[in-house]
């Protein structure tokens, strides 16, 4: 198990109660009328060297957590604390300072590249922001990136348009890595590429983990590929976490009921066994994030769905060992020893 | 491969000169350079060459008059005007303050024009007054308002820097301080549209300040549509100027600048039509010059263009 209740070390990135709202103004004066929850209390820790994958469908707030963790917007509540330092309260020169410990690779390797920079220049930023090193030396560690990420040197007076997506994203890679930071979000850095090449990436990331010690938070919504990566995965669904597991145990036997939908969209590539999957079809439309459903927030399309889950949201508690689930029916049957778990937990966080 | 061998052979290659690569397989551009090189040539090396007093009008009334609108000759290469004086020369004189009046107005009226903009697309705070200022400014009828800047400032300024060059600087201050707002209007809206791309994202979680991420991400990347406005702020900036001339209240009635010629001559254009001609031509030249300098720069510093 690989948690803050269970380890002695302290976990490098631990985030509690984080909460992200876009105010909506409407109106002729623009009055304040509400939010939209993109991110509403989510709480997790990433242990050193580890990879969580953060899964969920779109507008889930997957993404919104992952620039909030790098303080790329101002986050409304809640404490995200990296290698010590919190974040969140960071004055700007401090959170200046703060930039090298972590860095992000983007989705979309077209627009996260400045078009009019050579690759270079782009990779060559962040030593330009942060060291003092001279032009030969910044040279040399371009050098070195760039064959860290498997890019050849002689593309280093080459423009961005230049390239193919694979290589665009190494290129993104290669700056997010020149800080030799601890902590990496990496936002769907797999999406817009060709299948081909997404395994190449993937195999790039986790290599690159294995030798410079890597924290990644790995953003998705490849399910597959986030098997592959991840150590822990957390399932987010409209702004919360519905569940947080071990690989293994998630993909063996998902316990929160839009885990399991979401798994069970998952395509076999055995044709046997895919034709006696059985997929679990929700029914509805995802509710508006600027009005969430009373209770739990999965309540509206959840085929468990009872009484309670409908007044009172369920809490993210630990229900085996490792395993965190936000529902009301899997805390229940889960029995006494979890439960006095799960309370350890809560308070932990409600301390903080 | 060693080591050092590698670095002295890929060592990346300055941009400029890639820049001024593709500058010149850009034909138009070429062209353009060439004309206007010959514009700036002709206005500043001409005076030297051909030393005929643009304002010398011949005190013996009847010569003035037996020398008055003559067509172009081996005297006169461009012919005389209606007080005898020599063509050539006033072009030659004219054209040093027009070219000079629109480039420095464009100058000014794109420096503001695009501080207004990155800053009101950049900074929400900044960005309802600006664009409220950028309308007011819009709003107002430009002429009147050239006119009683004019009016207040011209002695002052005339006393402080000298008759000439305070009108020189006032006219150019006058008309870039009123030409700056397309230009910001244009570019806040690029800058809107490019703060939302994940490579300013990706900047800012590198830690780059602001300043440098409008010098390094921003202002490369809204260089076409600035560099357009400014093509064509150049030749509105030279009839602006001829239009406060002709009102009386440019440069002093007789220093020539090429609209002034311009104005002159269209009262007697049906009788002399070379009169508008030259004048015309070198303003016309002139635009079209910069212009197609313009759009090959703006090719030239654009790498996706510069590539193929």
């Amino acid at each position: 198990m690989r948690d803050a209740t269970g380890s002695a070390e302290p976990p490098l990135v631990r985030v509690r109660d984080l909460k992200m709202f876009f105010p909506v103004h409407t109106g002729v004066l623009r009055r304040h009328t509400g939010d939209v929850k993109a991110v509403d209390g989510v709480s997790f820790d990433i242990m050193e060297g580890e990879t969580l994958g953060l899964v969920g469908e779109s507008g889930c707030g997957k993404s919104t957590v992952g620039r909030a963790l790098l303080r790329l917007c101002e986050i409304t509540g809640g404490s995200v604390t990296i290698g010590g330092v919190d974040v969140a309260t960071l004055s700007p020169a401090e959170l200046r300072k703060a930039r090298p410990l972590m860095q992000m690779v983007f989705q979309d390797p077209q627009a996260s590249l400045n078009p009019r920079m050579t690759v270079a220049a782009i990779i060559g930023e962040p030593l330009d922001e942060h060291t003092t090193l001279s032009r030969d030396e910044k040279l040399a560690r371009i050098y070195e990136l760039m064959d860290a990420v498997g890019l050849n040197r002689r593309f280093a007076s080459h423009y961005p348009h230049e390239f193919s997506g694979g290589q665009r994203q190494r290129i993104g890679i290669a700056r997010a890595l020149a800080l030799n930071p601890k902590f990496i979000v990496c936002d769907e850095p797999i999406a817009a590429l060709d299948v081909s090449i997404q395994a190449q990436v993937v195999n790039l990331l986790e290599d690159l983990q294995d030798r410079l010690g890597l924290t990644y938070l790995f953003i998705s919504h490849d399910l597959s590929m986030v098997r592959h990566i991840a150590d822990r995965v957390a399932v987010m669904y409209l702004g919360q976490i519905a569940e947080l597991s071990p690989r293994e145990a998630l993909y063996a036997e998902p316990l929160h009921p839009y885990a399991k939908a979401l798994l069970s969209a998952v395509p076999e590539p055995d044709p046997d066994r895919e034709a006696t999957r059985k997929r679990i079809i929700l029914k509805g439309d995802v509710p508006s994030p600027a009005n969430p459903p009373k209770g739990c927030n999965f309540c509206t399309r959840c085929p468990e769905a009872q009484e309670r889950c409908h007044s009172t949201a369920p809490r993210l508690s630990e229900v085996a060992p490792g395993r965190f689930v936000a529902c009301h029916r899997v805390t229940e049957s889960a029995g006494a020893t979890g439960a006095t778990m799960a309370n350890e937990h809560n308070q932990m966080g409600e301390n903080e | 491969m060693t080591e050092t061998a590698a670095t002295l052979i890929e060592k990346p290659r300055s941009q400029w000169r890639d820049v001024w690569i593709q500058f010149r397989t850009h034909g138009g551009a070429l062209a353009g350079m060439v004309v206007f090189l010959t514009l700036i040539a002709f206005v500043t090396v001409g005076p030297l060459v051909w030393t005929v007093d643009p304002s010398y009008v011949n005190p013996d009334a009847a010569r003035m008059i037996m020398t008055r609108n003559k067509p172009p000759s081996l005297d006169w290469p461009l012919g005389t005007d209606q007080l005898g004086r020599d063509m050539l020369a006033r072009m030659m004189a004219g054209g040093r303050v027009s070219i000079a009046v629109g480039l420095v107005a464009m100058s000014i009226a794109i420096v503001l024009g695009t501080t207004v903009g990155v800053l009101a697309g950049l900074f929400k705070r900044l960005d309802g007054p600006l664009m409220r200022l950028t309308d007011l400014v819009l709003a107002l009828p430009l002429l009147p308002l050239l006119l009683v800047m004019v009016f207040l400032f011209r002695d002052a300024l005339g006393r402080a820097l000298g008759s000439e060059t305070g009108t020189f600087v006032l006219i150019v201050s006058a008309i870039g301080a009123t030409s700056w707002m397309q230009a910001a209007r244009i570019v806040r809206g690029e800058v809107l549209a490019l703060k939302e791309r994940e490579f300013v994202l990706a900047a800012r979680s590198i830690g780059t300040p602001p300043r440098r991420m409008i010098l390094r991400h921003i202002l490369p990347n809204v260089i076409s549509p600035v560099m357009v406005a400014a093509t064509l702020g150049i030749a509105s900036a030279i009839i602006t100027e001829s239009a406060l001339s002709f009102l009386g209240l440019g440069f002093p009635p007789d220093f020539p600048t090429w609209g002034r010629l311009l104005f002159e001559g269209v009262d007697y254009m049906q009788l002399y039509p070379e009169r508008v001609l030259w004048p015309g031509l070198a303003i016309s030249l002139t635009v079209l010059s910069v212009n197609y300098i313009g759009d090959g720069l703006r090719d030239a510093l654009d790498p996706r263009i510069r590539g193929r």
